[in-house]
């Protein structure tokens, strides 16, 4: 009885509130679109990084036989200078960090040019001797970047230190400011979704205002009065992240991986819909929460005595 | 049934108090007229027998509960025991008679076979038999508020309380109103009824406590609307 009692009130009230109810279906879909694609696109950054930093390596270019660098006046690396390099990457401190070293002579530098581009300038105007021996360094965690040329970068021998990273430094820094910048819309959003939600709620409860008394004087208790209300907020802002999920879906099903992935930026590991899923839970808590927030603040005001 | 010792309610600090050191004990089965001018205090004295308030010094115990120490949570309890009827009658427009009535006992939790047997008896008893689907417009102001009374017996408390329940209505009207609530005492219920219609006072001859500024200025058995003209 008292079940269904519920049930009738809540779409009652949402009947009777058409349009808010609505609203507030939409700002909670807005709101929870934008935080779900940050939610998405720290996904992807997530994954560019373990799919890219896997192949990153350190690359520590030695002196070559000319070279604009300072700490290179002294000629060209000998062979007793890289052992001793290779010596401080592979024992102490780094050679904890330090997976792998490479070595890559001035002949093998000018044979991977001449494969990956035999007929272009570099190939035609330069040969073996103008070429720079390197070290190529793999670490466990290419994050300890700072260490390595910290460690060797003052090394006699060492032109400089480069770290691959950089290349993509600022794909992340993209991605990041959008992350945040979904995220501060996302918060605005939010508020005004909370505070809509608020409003249907009030609205709802003063246009019920003589249910609720005669409820109160007949003895009903507090849970049952209120209730409703709860609900109707909890229904409509849920129904916003529903529908907030399945756009999310449909944006990464058609838009990412029917496009991207079969676009020819398809070297790179995309989102799926499954990392839409993984979200969607958190979604549908947020709007749990949002409406549970709204109701604690308005009810007591509007249907107590 | 309903003990008010030393209650006082003050809603405004500084100004006079709406109840002052009111003493009344009412027993169980107990008629009792409450009448004074508007402002002597009559509405708050029932928001407190109801907890809508809470005094502000005294004790006050109803249907055998210390509203002091009632839990907040117990308060809808304390409610189920007690009937009220008010003089806008606060039925639900959209609602037929019968829902009206049924509403009351749909929000504590009652099940349809209760609903479906105890609103028809209810019904018969406040004359109101037949008329079952009717509108709350569709009926009389008397009718109405034959409703209300309905409404606020149908779960048999053992307090019914009535603001101004004839205050809308005419003098012949009022009278069939009298006799029902008479009918609803001789069941055994403690009937504490807030008027100004002093006709009715007088015809009924039962306990009448006056209130004046918030004192308890008569309490007499078997009395009359006004010892002096007011």
């Amino acid at each position: 009885m008292r079940l269904r009692f519920i049930i009738t009130e809540v779409f009652q009230g949402l009947r009777r509130n058409t349009t808010m109810a609505f609203s507030v279906i939409i700002v909670t879909l807005v709101s929870l679109a934008f935080v779900g694609a940050a939610a998405l696109l720290q996904t992807q950054v997530g994954k560019l990084k373990d799919d890219w930093y896997d192949k990153v390596e350190v690359s520590i270019f030695l002196c070559p036989n000319v070279s604009v660098f300072a700490q290179c006046k002294a000629g060209p690396v000998t062979d007793a200078q890289q052992e001793e390099i290779i010596r401080v990457l592979e024992t102490g401190a780094l050679g904890d960090i330090v997976e792998q070293v490479y070595p890559e002579s001035k002949e093998e530098a000018w044979e991977n040019l001449l494969k990956r581009d035999p007929d272009g300038f570099f190939a035609q105007q330069l040969t073996a001797d103008d070429m720079q021996p390197s070290l190529r360094v793999k670490l466990k965690d290419p994050e300890q970047f700072a260490l390595v040329a910290d460690a060797v970068g003052e090394l006699d021998g060492v032109e400089h230190v480069f770290d691959q990273r950089e290349v993509f430094d600022t794909l992340f820094q993209i991605l990041n400011r959008a992350t945040l910048l979904a995220a501060a819309l996302a918060v605005v959003m939010l508020l005004a979704a909370m505070l809509l939600i608020t409003t249907t709620i009030r609205l709802s409860a003063l246009s019920r205002r003589r249910e609720t008394t005669i409820m109160r004087m007949v003895g009903s208790s507090k849970t049952l009065i209120q209730l409703p209300f709860m609900l109707e907020g909890v229904i409509a802002a849920t129904t916003g992240a529903v529908l907030s999920i399945i756009g999310l879906w449909l944006t990464v099903r058609y838009l990412v991986q029917d496009w991207l992935v079969t676009s020819n930026l398809n070297w790179v590991d995309y989102i799926d819909q499954g990392d839409v899923l993984a979200v969607a839970p958190w979604l549908i808590l947020i709007a749990l929460g949002l409406s549970a927030v709204s109701s604690l603040v308005t009810l007591g005001r509007y249907t107590s005595a | 049934m309903i003990n008010f010792n030393e209650v006082s309610k003050v809603y405004t600090r500084g100004a006079r108090p709406a109840l002052d050191e009111v003493t009344v004990a009412i027993e169980r089965g107990d008629f009792v007229f409450l009448v004074g001018a508007s402002g002597s205090g009559k509405s708050t004295f029932l928001k407190l027998v109801l907890r809508e308030e809470r005094p502000t010094s005294g004790r006050i115990h109803v249907a055998g509960r210390d509203l002091g120490r009632l839990a907040s949570w117990r308060v809808p309890l304390l409610r189920r025991e007690i009937g009220a009827v008010f003089q806008d009658f606060r039925l639900l427009p959209n609602k037929n008679v019968f829902q009206n009535v049924a509403f009351a006992l749909q929000v504590i939790g009652k099940n349809r076979r209760y609903i479906d047997s105890s609103v028809p008896e209810i019904l018969d008893l406040v004359g109101l038999g037949g008329k079952e689907k009717r509108l709350p417009h569709e009926l009389s102001g008397g009718e109405q508020q034959r409703v209300a009374i309905a409404r606020a017996f149908v779960n048999r408390p053992p307090i019914l309380l009535c603001d101004e329940p004839t205050g809308n209505l005419d003098p012949g009207t009022s009278v069939g109103i009298m006799k029902l609530l008479d009918r609803i005492n001789r069941t055994g219920t403690t009937v504490l009824m807030a008027t100004h219609d002093d006709l009715i006072v007088d015809q009924m001859r039962k306990r009448v406590i006056e209130l004046r500024e918030g004192r308890v200025v008569r309490d007499q058995l078997q009395g009359v609307y006004g010892l002096e003209p007011a």
